[in-house]
C-alpha cells in the first residue's frame, strides 16, 4: 500500500514536471479553437458536431504522454528497483495508471468548459460531455499506460503505440460522442462499461507487459 | 540483522542459452562472495536471478533478509537533487531522512546533495548507486562491478562501506573484475556451461 502511494506520487510528481497537464489541455483547447476555423462559423453545426469533436481531442490528448509513462523508467532502472523490493508489477501498473488520470483526466473536465464554448455547446451537451469524460478518461489511462508497457522496449515506440491505441480506444470513441444528445443514456452505460473493462483489465496487462521488460 | 542466502544448483538460461549451471554456495551474516570470470558468462544474470528480477530455470534460491541491487543503472531521478531522488527510495525502504544523510557521509557526497543528478560525473553517479545500496538499509548488498569508474580515494570508500555492512552482519556478493579488498571473501569463478 506503501509503495502504491509512493510511486503515485513520483509518477504525478513527473507528470507536473515536464509540463505533463499543460500539454494535452493545450492540445485540447487548440483542437476545440481550430475546428470553427476548419468547417466555419455556424453555430448549428458546431453544436451538433462540438461533442464529438472534443471526444476525439480527448482521446489525442490522453495518447500524448505514453511514451513517457514507462520506457523511462525501464530504461533508468526504476522498474527493477521495485522488483528487487517485491513491489508487485501490477501495483506498479495501477499506481502508473491512478497517476496518468489524475495527470490529465480532471484537467480535461475543466478545459472542457472553454472548449464548449468555443463550439457553441449549450448546458446540456456540456454536462454529457463532462459526464461521459469522467466515466470515459480512466479507461484511456488504463488503456494508454497498457500500451505504453507494450512498446516502452522498442525504438520508435511512440509513433506505435499511437498506431496500437487508437484502434483500440474507438468503443470509448462512439459511446462517448454516442453519450452526447437524447438518447445518449444507453450509450453512457456502455462507455462506463468499456472504461470499467478496461480499467480492470489495464492492471493486469500492463504488469505483464512490465515484467515481460525484463528478459 | 540475520541475513542468509542459501544457492542450490543454480541454472540460467537467456535466450535459448545455457549461461551458467550447478552454482552452489551459502552464505551467512558477515560473509562476502566475489563472482569473477569473462565477460559475458552471466555473473549480471547470476545477481539479477538473486534478485529475483530473472526467472531461476533449475535449482533454487532462498534468502533471508532484504534484498539490494546496485547495477549499472542508478535509477535515480535525473532533475531532482540528489538528496531527494535517494529520499524516494529510502522512502519506499523505511530508513528515511537519516539513512540518506549517512549514505551520503559514506561515499562522500555529501557536498553533492543539492545538486541535480544529471549533472554528476560518471564516478560521482556510480558513488550515488552504492549510497541508494547503504541508504536501504538492506542485509543482502548485490554489486554488479561496484568499482567500476571509481578513483582509488572512492574505491577506499566502496571497501570501508562493505567492511561496515559486514561487520554490523549484513551479507555481500560483488561481481568484479578489479580486487575489492573484500577480506576473507569467498570466490566463485564463473565459467561457461557447456
Amino acid at each position: 500500500m506503501k509503495a502504491f502511494f509512493s510511486i503515485l506520487a513520483r509518477d504525478l510528481r513527473l507528470s507536473l514536471g515536464s509540463g505533463g497537464i499543460g500539454l494535452p489541455v493545450v492540445f485540447f483547447l487548440l483542437v476545440a479553437t481550430l475546428y470553427p476555423f476548419a468547417v466555419g462559423p455556424d453555430g448549428d453545426l458546431l453544436a451538433k458536431t462540438g461533442g464529438g469533436v472534443l471526444w476525439v481531442a480527448a482521446l489525442l490528448a490522453a495518447l500524448l504522454p505514453v511514451d513517457r509513462l514507462i520506457a523511462p523508467d525501464a530504461e533508468s532502472g526504476v522498474l527493477d528497483q521495485y522488483g528487487v523490493r517485491g513491489v508487485g508489477e501490477e501495483i506498479v501498473a495501477l499506481a502508473k495508471i491512478t497517476a496518468h488520470w489524475l495527470g490529465f483526466g480532471p484537467a480535461l473536465m475543466i478545459a472542457a468548459l472553454p472548449a464548449a464554448a468555443l463550439l457553441h455547446l449549450d448546458g446540456t451537451i456540456l454536462a454529457s460531455v463532462e459526464i461521459g469524460l469522467l466515466a470515459g478518461t480512466p479507461g484511456l489511462a488504463a488503456l494508454g499506460v497498457m500500451v505504453a508497457s507494450l512498446t516502452a522496449g522498442l525504438r520508435r515506440g511512440g509513433a506505435l503505440a499511437g498506431l496500437l491505441m487508437l484502434p483500440l480506444a474507438v468503443p470509448l470513441i462512439i459511446f462517448g460522442a454516442g453519450s452526447i444528445g437524447e438518447f445518449g443514456g444507453g450509450a453512457l452505460r456502455f462507455l462506463a462499461a468499456s472504461s470499467l473493462f478496461l480499467v480492470a483489465v489495464g492492471p493486469f496487462a500492463a504488469g505483464a507487459g512490465i515484467r515481460a521488460l525484463r528478459e | 540483522m540475520t541475513a542468509q542466502l542459501a544457492v542450490e544448483n543454480l541454472a540460467c538460461v537467456r535466450g535459448g542459452r545455457m549461461l551458467f549451471k550447478g552454482i552452489s554456495f551459502a552464505l551467512g551474516a558477515g560473509d562476502a562472495l566475489l563472482l569473477t570470470g569473462p565477460n559475458g558468462v552471466g555473473k549480471s544474470s547470476l545477481l539479477r536471478a538473486l534478485a529475483g528480477l530473472l526467472p531461476v530455470y533449475a535449482g533454487s534460491v532462498a534468502a533471508q533478509g532484504r534484498i539490494a541491487l546496485a547495477d549499472e543503472s542508478p535509477a535515480l531521478d535525473p532533475r531532482l537533487p540528489l538528496a531527494r531522488a535517494l529520499g524516494f527510495w529510502a522512502g519506499l525502504d523505511g530508513s528515511g531522512d537519516g539513512g540518506v544523510a549517512a549514505a551520503l557521509d559514506a561515499f562522500n557526497l555529501a557536498p553533492l546533495g543539492d545538486v541535480p543528478v544529471r549533472m554528476l560525473s560518471t564516478g560521482q553517479r556510480r558513488r550515488a548507486t552504492l549510497a541508494r545500496i547503504h541508504a536501504s538499509a538492506a542485509d543482502i548488498w548485490l554489486l554488479d562491478e561496484p568499482g567500476n569508474g571509481l578513483d582509488t580515494a572512492s574505491l577506499g570508500l566502496l571497501e570501508a562501506a562493505i567492511a561496515a555492512h559486514r561487520a554490523q552482519g549484513g551479507l555481500v556478493i560483488a561481481a568484479s573484475h578489479q580486487p575489492l579488498g573484500l577480506e576473507g571473501a569467498t570466490a566463485l569463478a564463473l565459467e561457461a556451461a557447456q
